[in-house]
This record gives C-alpha cells, sequence and structure tokens, in this order.
C-alpha cells in the first residue's frame, strides 16, 4: 500500500491544501515545525508523559461480557477512550498539538467545537501550559452544549460564539480560519479532527494513532491475535483514523466507520457524508462532502454534536475508495438505544457519538462467529449529552401524544 | 483556432490605463443580492460610474476568505438558490445591455469543482469573460484549472498576501491578467489601516511580476485608493460596496421602478466617488 499522505498531503485524490494564500506560509510553517519534531526523542518524551501522567493513559481494553452475551455473537472489546482525561479522545491531539505550539514559540492557540469536547480538551491543555485560549462554537451549540461552555470558561478559556452561517460546527470552524487568517503570526491553530488542509488531517491522525497502537497491544495480549472487525464513530474521523490507522495494513481485520443518519438517509436530516455525499473542496481538502448540485455545502443533523459535520476527514475518504474501510450509517433513535442498552448492560453511559459506534456493533455481531473478536472505539463519556437525551425523548414523546 | 492567442480584455484595459495615466477601478458585487435582474443593473451602474472591470462574486455556504459583510450578501442571494450558471448569465444579460468592462469572476473552488473544470472554463469564455479569481485554490492546487483557463483565454489571477514572503516571487511571475495584492491580514472587510509593510511589499510584488499588480481587501474610501495609487496599477473595492447594496435594499427590492432606479442610482454614485483622481 501507498504511503499516505504523500509530500503534497495527498491521500490518492484526497486531501491537499484548500486555503486562501494568507494561510499557506502558516500550514507550511507548521508542517515543518511537525517534521522536525515528530521524530525527536524529547518533543515525544513530553507528550508521551503528559498522555500517561495528566491523561491517564493506556485506556483500558475492556471485555464488555454482558454486552456479548446480549449480542449473541463475537467477543466485544471496549476500548475505554471515555476514561480519558476531559471524558474523550481529544486530549490525545490537544496534548500533542499544545507541545508543538510550545516548541514552535506560539503563546496564544484557538480551536473550533461543536459538541466542546475538543473546546474543553483546547482549554485543558492551554491551561496546564499556560497559553491564552480562545475557543469558536456555534451560538446554536453554545445552548445545546451549555455545561461544556461553562466548563471553558472556568478553565480560563474565552468561547465566541458563531453566528454566521448554520451556526454549529461548519461555522466555527470557518470563524476558526478566518481568525487565523486574522492573526496568523502569532497564533497556533489547534484543529481538533482529522479534517482540514495538510497537514492537520495527518497530524492529528498521527496524534491519536495511540487509540490504535493500545488497542492493538492489548488485544494481542488478552487474545493472543487481532480482532476480526473495529468499529468507529465517523464525524470529522480524528477517533476512528487513530483507531484504524495502526491495523490498515492487516487485511483480516474488517474496519468499520459509523455515521450519523440523523432522522434517516432519505430524510435531510442526516450527517451521512459517505453515503449520501460526493468528493468536493470544503474547508481547506478535498473528501467526501455533503452538498447539493451546485456544489454547496449543506447543513447536517445528527442527535450528536460531534457527528453533525457535512465532512469527513481525506483519509477515510481514501480508505473507502480503495475499499479497505466501509462506512455505514446509524440513525438518532439506533444511537439512543444502544446508549440504553450500554447503561445497563455494562453501567457505561457512551457519549452519543460513540453510541452509534455501538450501535452498529449490536448488526455487525449479529452476524459474526463466537470466536470471533470485535473491538468498539468507545470515544467519550455520555455525561454531557444527558440534557440532550431528556430533551430528544421529550420531543418523541409529543410527537408520539399527536 | 487557438483561444489562448487572442488578446484578452483585462490586458487591453491595462494598456490603455498605463498610457493615460490611470489606475483601474474593479468593483467587486455579489451575484443576486437581492436578486438576478438587479446584479444585472448594478454592473451596467458600475460601468456607468467609471470602473474599469469589475469582479462577479459567486454567493458560497462557506466562504472562508471573506469578512461578515460579503457573508450575509452570499446568505442572501443564495436564498433564492442562485446557482453559478446564473451569476455566469448575469454577464452575458449585462453585455447585451451595452456593458463593455472586461467581466472576472471571484469563486470559491467547490462550485466551478462541481460544474466540472472544462465546463466552467467554457462558459466564462462563452460569456464573455476574461478572467476569473479562485481565493481557495493557491498555486500548489491549481496546476490542472490553470491549464484549462489558459485554454479559454481565461487569466487565471493569482493573490499574493503580506504572509507569502518567499512565495511572492513564485506566485508573481506566473501570474496571469493581473496579481491580486491582499492589503493586510484578515478576511474581506472594511478597515482603517493596512498592514503596516504594504509598500514594501507592494514593491516586491511589482519587482517579481510581469502583468499589472492591483490591491484589494479592506480599501473603501477614495482617500485609501488614492493612497496606493502610486504604488499598483488598480484598487479593487469589494466590501464597502456590497454593504452600500445592503443599506439600498429597501430600495433595490422595490416594485416601484423609481425607489429601484433610486437605489441604483445610489450604489452608482457611491462607486463614483471612490474612483482615484489621475495620478500627476
Amino acid at each position: 500500500m501507498m504511503q499516505v499522505p504523500d509530500q503534497h498531503g495527498r491521500f490518492g485524490p484526497f486531501g491537499g491544501k484548500y486555503v486562501p494564500e494568507t494561510l499557506m506560509n502558516a500550514l507550511i510553517e507548521l508542517e515543518d515545525a511537525y517534521n522536525r519534531y515528530k521524530d525527536d526523542p524529547d518533543f515525544l518524551a513530553e507528550v508521551r508523559y503528559l498522555l500517561k501522567q495528566y491523561s491517564g493513559r493506556p485506556t483500558p481494553l475492556y471485555y464488555a461480557e454482558r454486552l456479548s452475551r446480549h449480542v449473541g455473537g463475537p467477543k466485544i472489546y471496549l476500548k475505554r477512550e471515555d476514561l480519558n482525561h476531559t471524558g474523550a479522545h481529544k486530549i490525545n491531539n490537544t496534548i500533542g498539538q499544545a507541545v508543538l505550539a510550545k516548541r514552535m514559540g506560539k503563546k496564544k492557540v484557538i480551536a473550533e467545537t461543536g459538541a466542546g469536547q475538543h473546546g474543553v480538551a483546547s482549554a485543558t491543555v492551554a491551561a496546564l501550559m499556560g497559553l491564552e485560549c480562545k475557543v469558536f462554537m456555534g451560538e446554536e451549540d453554545t445552548k445545546r452544549q451549555q455545561l461544556n461552555v461553562f466548563r471553558m470558561k472556568l478553565l480560563g478559556a474565552e468561547v465566541i460564539p458563531v453566528m454566521s452561517g448554520t451556526r454549529t460546527l461548519k461555522d466555527a470552524c470557518n470563524e476558526t480560519l478566518r481568525y487565523w487568517v486574522s492573526n496568523v503570526n502569532d497564533t497556533y491553530y489547534i484543529l481538533g479532527s482529522a479534517t482540514g488542509p495538510h497537514p492537520y488531517p495527518m497530524m492529528v491522525r498521527d496524534f491519536q494513532r495511540v487509540i490504535g497502537l493500545e488497542t492493538r497491544d492489548q488485544i494481542l495480549e488478552a487474545e493472543g491475535r487481532l480482532p476480526d472487525a473495529i468499529i468507529a464513530a465517523v464525524g470529522g474521523g480524528s477517533n476512528a483514523i487513530g483507531m484504524f490507522h495502526p491495523f490498515v495494513g492487516d487485511a483480516g481485520v474488517k474496519l468499520i466507520g459509523v455515521e450519523a443518519a440523523g432522522r434517516g438517509v432519505d430524510t435531510e436530516e442526516h450527517a451521512a457524508t459517505m453515503t449520501k455525499g460526493r468528493p468536493g473542496v470544503f474547508q481547506g481538502s478535498m473528501s467526501y462532502v455533503l452538498q447539493d448540485e451546485g456544489g454547496q455545502v449543506l447543513p447536517a443533523h445528527s442527535i450528536s454534536a460531534g457527528l453533525d459535520y457535512p465532512g469527513i476527514g481525506p483519509e477515510h475518504s481514501y480508505l473507502k475508495d480503495i475499499k479497505r474501510a466501509e462506512y455505514v450509517p446509524i440513525t438518532d433513535a439506533e444511537a439512543l438505544e444502544a446508549l440504553k442498552l450500554l447503561s445497563r448492560t455494562e453501567g457505561i453511559i457512551p457519549a452519543l457519538e460513540s453510541a452509534h459506534a455501538v450501535a452498529q456493533a449490536l448488526k455487525t455481531g449479529r452476524s459474526m462467529k463466537q470466536d470471533e473478536i470485535l473491538v468498539i472505539n468507545l470515544s467519550g463519556r455520555g455525561d454531557k449529552d444527558v440534557e440532550s437525551i431528556l430533551k430528544y425523548e421529550a420531543e418523541a414523546e409529543g410527537g408520539h401524544q399527536q | 483556432m487557438s483561444a489562448a492567442i487572442t488578446t484578452n480584455a483585462i490586458d487591453e484595459v491595462f494598456a490603455r490605463l498605463k498610457e493615460s495615466g490611470e489606475t483601474a477601478l474593479i468593483p467587486f458585487m455579489t451575484m443576486g443580492d437581492p436578486d438576478l435582474e438587479t446584479s444585472v443593473a448594478l454592473v451596467q451602474a458600475a460601468e456607468a460610474a467609471g470602473a474599469h472591470m469589475i469582479e462577479l462574486g459567486i454567493p458560497y455556504s462557506d466562504p472562508l476568505a471573506d469578512g461578515p459583510v460579503i457573508q450575509r450578501a452570499s446568505e442572501r442571494a443564495l436564498k433564492n438558490r442562485i446557482s453559478l450558471t446564473d451569476c455566469i448569465g448575469v454577464a452575458s444579460k449585462a453585455r447585451e445591455k451595452g456593458v463593455r468592462m472586461p467581466f472576472i469572476i471571484f469563486t470559491y473552488f467547490n462550485p466551478a469543482l462541481q460544474l466540472g473544470l472544462e465546463r466552467f472554463f467554457g462558459l466564462l469564455q462563452e460569456n464573455g469573460f476574461s478572467g476569473a479569481i479562485i481565493p481557495d485554490l493557491p498555486m500548489e492546487e491549481d496546476a490542472e484549472t490553470k491549464e484549462i483557463a489558459d485554454r479559454h483565454g481565461i487569466h487565471l489571477i493569482p493573490l499574493v498576501a503580506p504572509t507569502s514572503e518567499a512565495r511572492v516571487e513564485r506566485i508573481a511571475s506566473r501570474a496571469s491578467g493581473f496579481v491580486y495584492c491582499v492589503s493586510s491580514l484578515g478576511v474581506t472587510g472594511e478597515r482603517s489601516s493596512f498592514h503596516e509593510g504594504i509598500g514594501a511589499f507592494l514593491a516586491t510584488v511589482r519587482k517579481a511580476a510581469s502583468v499589472p499588480i492591483c490591491v484589494g481587501f479592506g480599501i473603501s474610501s477614495r482617500e485609501q485608493a488614492e493612497s496606493l495609487a502610486g504604488q499598483c496599477d488598480g484598487v479593487i473595492v469589494g466590501s464597502a460596496i456590497v454593504r452600500k447594496v445592503e443599506e439600498s435594499l429597501p430600495l433595490l427590492i422595490a416594485d416601484d421602478a423609481d425607489r429601484k432606479a433610486e437605489g441604483i442610482a445610489a450604489v452608482r454614485d457611491f462607486i463614483a466617488a471612490l474612483k482615484p483622481q489621475r495620478v500627476g
């Protein structure tokens, strides 16, 4: 298999750097800095130290016995990214990028956030390293995720509500890029997913690879062999690419990315970029995009604010087109059912994002044998979602009564 | 016949202005704001106001390089589901009504990509365009696009920014039409001051470029236009004009023909007042 990305940041036809000229040198500077430090023993030691002592890695690979029995198929393992400090995999990346920002001499960082998880993870590392932090968040999302807004403020970050466009994650990304264009000389942009212009998709993947690398060691220790299938939720795709990447060369390991089908892929309210989108250029890279015939980007919908995004990281588009990974949709309702099931069978309330992966595991698991192994990347914990779930249930209840 | 060897109207205008010692005034307008018919009338008004060429902006859902004024104009236009081909149609309608200045399309890459680059540049050629500006297509990504544009006789006009530094020479030396110099860091929008090193920046671009150089992003008054006039061949005014259109919306969308004409005249007068006076 080809080494991706190539020196132009291309994953096959996907990726690249489609940004205004003002940002080009900043991206080149970032790429140079990353290339200089990514194999530097001191840099790696600092990142590794923080992952271990600050975030609590390695996260466990937990054998979900009761869930496995319920499904009646394979042995199901959960990679417990929800047990990271701040409650999700996002911190793996923000630690890496903040250490890089510090080495580059930057004192200010900015970040975009949807559900607030990446915003919180960015505010956290900014506090840890004494960096000034601004987080851009769609105004709609600041209402849906008030607790995370408050957490970010407690951590000393400034939260800037974004009033443009659909006032959700995609517009928060646009606004962060616009701010970066104006302040590129002294500001580092901590991008939260494996999306955007090169080198972000590669760099975020590399910082998230720790998920897959640990899983590999842990499953070999527990079972003496690699899993038959791995399932992860995909919005921009950072937890999934971090989990998948160390297994891409293992043809026997099926890789399944789960995207949000919202109210259904045949409605207009979904975020099923792979199922319903087509290749285009969006927010700095070529990848699958939800768009109309004229190339205008469509609003996405999902019960989970973290999957509510009309694009996807370019490496996922590449894995789809070379048929190394498959991407399937799961609806709001299916995700919610899976969330409840995991809560009751295992005492683990997953994030709504991760619940999409659990829901797909129930489907995939049904056709697998008992001696097979399935790993779910449990990317985050569900505490942040309790309010959205209450609201969703109340609305569904109201709908039934009519 | 090869389109590439025919003279491009942008080159002709700059040649003429060089003779007369004038600086080009290049307005930008968002097409379809508030509707296509009004856009045709506003293009006519821009020429009447003394514009030498015009940028026709394609509304886009995610205008990364644009500030709030142009974002709002895009949102208004997209509410009417204005497409890229509709916008190209504005140019041919304006030609039919006698507009003679060169047309430059300003679009983000994705709408052109989805139309198909061959078809996009074919339509530009058929509808009397002379140039294209694609703000999210840096030189690293533009090889195929540039080849197709050249084949259709359309100048693919590149942007250079104060942060371009060592890239300036490479961008400017392969430019066609003119080099679009971004006056300051940041997105489009009016500003009271430009990047501090603007003089040196423009001198660097000038030295590297074999085509004219024009300045845009943040120019909103004649004083600003004049302060730059000696250092460049043209000034581009976008947000200030789009804001004038926004302020004139109640008139521009009026059913009453007189009120509508009043709105168009207001935009025309605003553009006329921006025109830098002849240098020297």
